[in-house]
Order: C-alpha cells, then structure tokens, then sequence
C-alpha cells in the first residue's frame, strides 16, 4: 500500500520512536457476502485492504482524496469512498464492491446491464465507482428526475464525460424499480 | 500517513480518556477530512480514538422543547433527510445537501463537520510555511493565491476560512454544541464553538483538545417558513462555497419578528452580525432593507486580491437571500438556477 513515510518538512517534528506502535489489528468483515477474518495494521484504507491485500481491483484508485468516487462501495449498503476508510473503523461491516454485484450464477446487477445497454462508459475506469454509487442512490431514494440524478451522482466524476449515457442509465432501473 | 496507535473505546469516558492520553492523540470518526490530511502529512497523530462505536450517539431525539439532540456520529445525511429536520429545520436540511456528495454525506457525521478543517491550499501543502498547521512559519496566502479566502475576522496571522455549510445554518439556527471531557460535560453555544484566528490561527475552535463532541442541540423551531440556503461556488455540484448565506425569518404577520443570517465561505467561523439582524425587527421586508442590511455585514470587510471579488458577491447574495427567505421560495440544492 501507499504509505510511504516522507522525510520531516516544514513545521513537522520527525515522528518520535514509539515503542506502543500496533501491529496487525484483527478485523471481520464480510465482503461481498463471504465474511473474512483479516488482520490489518490500523493506517490500512478499506480501498487498500481491497485492492492490496485482497487483489479486489475492481475499486478503483482515482484521487485517493474523496475527490472523484472511483472508489466507492457499499458499506453496510451505504455508498462511502473507500479511500478515505479506515479498514480498522469498518470492523464488523458487509462490504459490497463492483464484484459483489451481480446473482451468484453470474447474472449481471440491473445496474450493470443498464451501463451496457445505454454504453454508460468509455475507458471504464470510473464505472465501478458509478455503478456502485448508482446502486447506493437507488437504495436511498432521494432522487427521480435526471436533475435529481445528476446532483446524486456528483460525487462521481468521469474523465470521459459518460454522464448523459450514465444518467440514462440510471434512469432506467429506477423506471424499471417504480414499475415493479 | 504517519504510524498511529488505535484505540477503538467503548463509552464516552473511555473515548475522553484516550483522547487525554497524549497531547497527539486524535478523534476519528466518519474520517472524511482526518484521512485525508493524515495522507498529505498534515495531520500526524500518535494515536487515534476510533469514536464511531460510542453508544448512545447515533440518535436524533426529541429534546422536549419541540427542539432536537443529534448525536455527534449521526451521519450528514442522516441528519438531512430525517423527516423531523426536513420539517422543523429545513434550512438545516438544505445546507447539509448543498455541501460534498451523498458518499461523504453518507460518512461524515456531524461531530466531524463541525470540527473540519480549512481547504486553505497552503495548509494543505506541508512544503510551504502556514500559520496553522506550523505556528510561527508565516501566512502566504495573504499575499498569495486566496479565492478561497476570509474577507472578515482575518488577522494578519491567517485569513483562512471554515468549509463547513452544515455550520453555517446550525450557527442561524443558534444550535448548541455539547461536549465531554475530562471535567465533565459542558455546553457551548455555536456562535462560541468556531473562533477567529487572531494570533492562535492553530486552534480552530475553542473545544479543548481532551474534549469530545457528544451531540448538538437545535432549539424550539421557529423558522420553518421563511428560510433559504444560497450557496455559490466554481462548480454546481461537489465544490466548496466561495460565499454562502443562511438565512431565516420568524414572521408575524407581514412583518419580520426576528432575522437570522450567517455567511459561509467568509471568514474563519460562521459569520452573524446581530446588529444587521436588529435591523429588520419589525420591518416588512423588502429589497431596500436587504440592501443596507447587507451594508452593515460586510462593514470592514477586507478583499486580499484574489478573493476581492467576494465583497460584492456578498452583497448580492445576502440581498438574494433575504429575497428568497421573505417569499418563502427557498434556494432549490437540485435546480442549480437561482431565482
Ligand atoms: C472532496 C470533498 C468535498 C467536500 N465538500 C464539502 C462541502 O461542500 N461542504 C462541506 O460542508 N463539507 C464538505 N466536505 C467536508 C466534509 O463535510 C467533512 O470532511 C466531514 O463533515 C467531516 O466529518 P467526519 O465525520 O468524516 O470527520 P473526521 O474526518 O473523522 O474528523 C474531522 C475532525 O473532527 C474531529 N472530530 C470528529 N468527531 C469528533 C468528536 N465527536 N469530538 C471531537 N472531535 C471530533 C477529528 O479529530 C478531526 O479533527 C468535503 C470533503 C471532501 C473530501
Ligand atoms: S490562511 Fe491560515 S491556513 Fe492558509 S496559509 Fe495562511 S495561516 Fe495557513
Ligand atoms: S479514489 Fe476515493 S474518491 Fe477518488
Ligand atoms: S469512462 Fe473513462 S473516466 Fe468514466
């Protein structure tokens, strides 16, 4: 993972010695339905334990500063970033990633379909983090119309500029929802 | 990021303790702003106080008085779209929804928000000089880049401003902070909680550092009606405020019995003048009151360059939103046109 330590720069004291520093901190978390007995040390993001430790790179690392969403998941069913989660804080929840999506016969998320049908993509890299943010908006229920939509989704940014096709997307399965 | 020891406490006793444990110690809790610094080697703390586990924090009740109590961890959006919020403090609600996206939303909480810290770009960059992150060493977004910047409350030590919007509308709400600490619980009213540089630019707030936030207080509700949240910025969605207003009328008839407005994006707290707001007391209002209302805020206000351009931004936005408050047409947070 990221965590290189740069040198002492201004106005910092060059971190003391500590003989308390922790090891490896236990930590269960259900991910994408199986549940994990992982150890962790305690500066690990849920994005790096993802992709690091357990080589789910379906999250993506955009930013890693909560600006672009490409990593988000649903943690406890809430859309979050993972980047900026500490994996240790999350002991004890269900993670759901982009790969935890679709039935287990292989049959793809109605959100995934959606982004297919309406080519809600172009390089890709973001489309983890729309779909699961999508999933997470569906979930709450706060927004109906394209407007309503697009201010839901602004915590996704696309590099592309998918969004007309993304919105479209989205709007889809939630017409599809209100029919059922 | 640094290495950090992690406490995960039990009780908020427990959490005070920890917290008291070494001067480097921190609280975490939603991790939305702490993380994020700790990666830019702003924040180095030797020891973290995991807080999202504490019982007993993660309600909104009923305080008795028609007012509410929200738990420190109840998330940001939790907070907005409780139904009780939505319908008693609207203006609460809308400010909540005008900031971040509904990922942060979902994990900040509202202990957290309110103890954000600048987005001043020096601070955030541990290679240049900064007042606040590194005492003694110099401010140099006075003479430097500043858009974002104060125009009131600045000192010659920072003239960095507060990000939040939440606090913006929790201070015209004049809500209640609640706290925990070595000596027992105190209460400190918003308009007490952030402070102004001066010469400690350091200390953001005047919550002591062994201090935990347990819950905020809102009071009897009395300005459901007539409220706006205006909040412009460089991009309609997932950006900070340059200038945001807050503002609320409790009416009588057709005239004004009490006037609340608070600035975001201003200064290094909230901004409320109680003095401009005595002066719609009994006014039926409209425009030309709005104007010298706006007059009397921003007096002494102080542009620095780059953020100059917010004085009369401003002006116009605190006009706009006292429009808006009066007709009881409060800013949409979804259509971006302002009316
Ligand atoms: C890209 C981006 C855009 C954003 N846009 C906006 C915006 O437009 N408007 C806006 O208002 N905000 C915005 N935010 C900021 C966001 O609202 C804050 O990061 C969030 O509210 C912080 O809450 P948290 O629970 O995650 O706090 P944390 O990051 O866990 O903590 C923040 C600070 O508060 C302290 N703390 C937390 N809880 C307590 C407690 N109970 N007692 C004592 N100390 C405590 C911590 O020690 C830390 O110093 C944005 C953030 C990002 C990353
Ligand atoms: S404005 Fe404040 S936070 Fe920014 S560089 Fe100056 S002292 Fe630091
Ligand atoms: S990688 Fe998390 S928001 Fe960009
Ligand atoms: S598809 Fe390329 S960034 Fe969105």
């Amino acid at each position: 993972m990221a965590d290189l330590d740069l040198p002492a720069r201004q106005g910092f004291t060059p971190d003391a010695p500590s003989a308390a520093l922790p090891g490896e901190i236990p930590l269960t978390l259900t991910i994408n339905g199986e549940r994990r007995e992982l150890h962790v040390r305690p500066w690990t993001t849920l994005l790096d334990l993802l992709r690091e430790d357990l080589h789910l790179y379906g999250t993506k690392k955009g930013c890693d500063h909560g600006q672009c969403g490409a990593c988000t998941v649903l943690v406890d069913g809430q859309r979050i970033n993972s980047c900026l989660a500490l994996a240790v804080s999350k002991d004890g929840c269900e993670v759901t990633t982009v790969e935890g999506l679709a039935a287990p016969d292989g049959a793809l998320h109605p959100m995934q379909e959606a982004f297919i049908e309406h080519d809600a993509f172009q390089c890709g890299y973001c489309t983890p983090g729309q779909i699961c943010s999508a999933v997470g908006l569906v979930q709450e229920g706060h927004a109906r119309t394209p407007d309503e939509i697009r201010e839901q989704m602004s915590g996704n940014i696309c590099r592309c500029g998918a969004y007309t096709n993304i919105v479209d997307a989205i709007e889809d399965v939630l017409a599809k929802e209100t029919a059922k | 990021m640094n290495r950090f020891s992690y406490a995960r406490p039990g009780s908020v006793a427990d959490a005070v303790r920890e917290v008291g444990s070494s001067p480097a110690a921190k609280v975490l809790a939603g991790g939305t702003n702490l993380v994020d610094l700790m990666k830019y080697n702003v924040e180095r703390p030797a020891h973290l106080v995991d807080v999202t586990r504490l019982p007993g924090l993660k309600e909104i009740e009923e305080t008795g008085e028609g007012g509410l109590r929200i738990g420190a961890l109840v998330s940001n959006s939790d907070v907005a779209y409780d139904p009780r919020v939505q319908e008693r403090y609207p203006l609460l609600s809308s400010a909540i929804l005008a900031g971040a996206t509904a990922q942060l939303r979902n994990a900040a909480t509202t202990g957290g928000n309110l103890l954000q810290r600048t987005r001043c770009y020096y601070f955030y960059d541990a290679a240049t000089p900064c007042n606040k992150r590194a005492p003694g060493t110099g401010c140099p977004a006075k003479t430097g880049v500043n858009r974002i910047h104060a125009i009131l409350g600045t000192s010659e030590h920072c003239i960095a401003t507060h990000p939040s919007d939440m606090a913006v509308a929790m201070a015209a709400l004049e809500a209640v902070i609640h706290a925990s600490g070595p000596n027992g619980e105190r209460e400190i009213p918003i308009a007490e909680f952030h402070r102004l540089p001066g010469d400690t630019p350091e200390r953001d707030t005047n919550l002591g550092a062994d201090e935990v936030v347990t819950a905020v207080t809102l009071p009897t509700p009395r300005f459901a009606t007539n409220y706006t949240y205006l909040k412009l910025r460089d991009r309609l969605s997932y950006a900070f405020a340059l200038v945001s207003v807050a503002a609320a009328f409790d009416m009588e008839g057709g005239t004004v019995r009490e006037a609340r407005i608070a600035l975001g994006g201003v200064a290094h707290k909230p901004w409320r003048v109680p003095e401009a707001e005595a002066m719609l007391k009994g006014v039926v209002p409209e425009r030309g009151a709005f104007a010298m209302v706006a007059e009397r805020i921003l007096q002494g206000a102080q542009g620095y360059g780059g953020n100059s351009f917010k004085i009369e931004l401003a002006r116009l936005a605190i006009i706009r939103a006292l429009s808006q408050a009066a007709a009881g047409t409060p800013q949409s947070q979804t259509d971006k046109r302002i009316q």
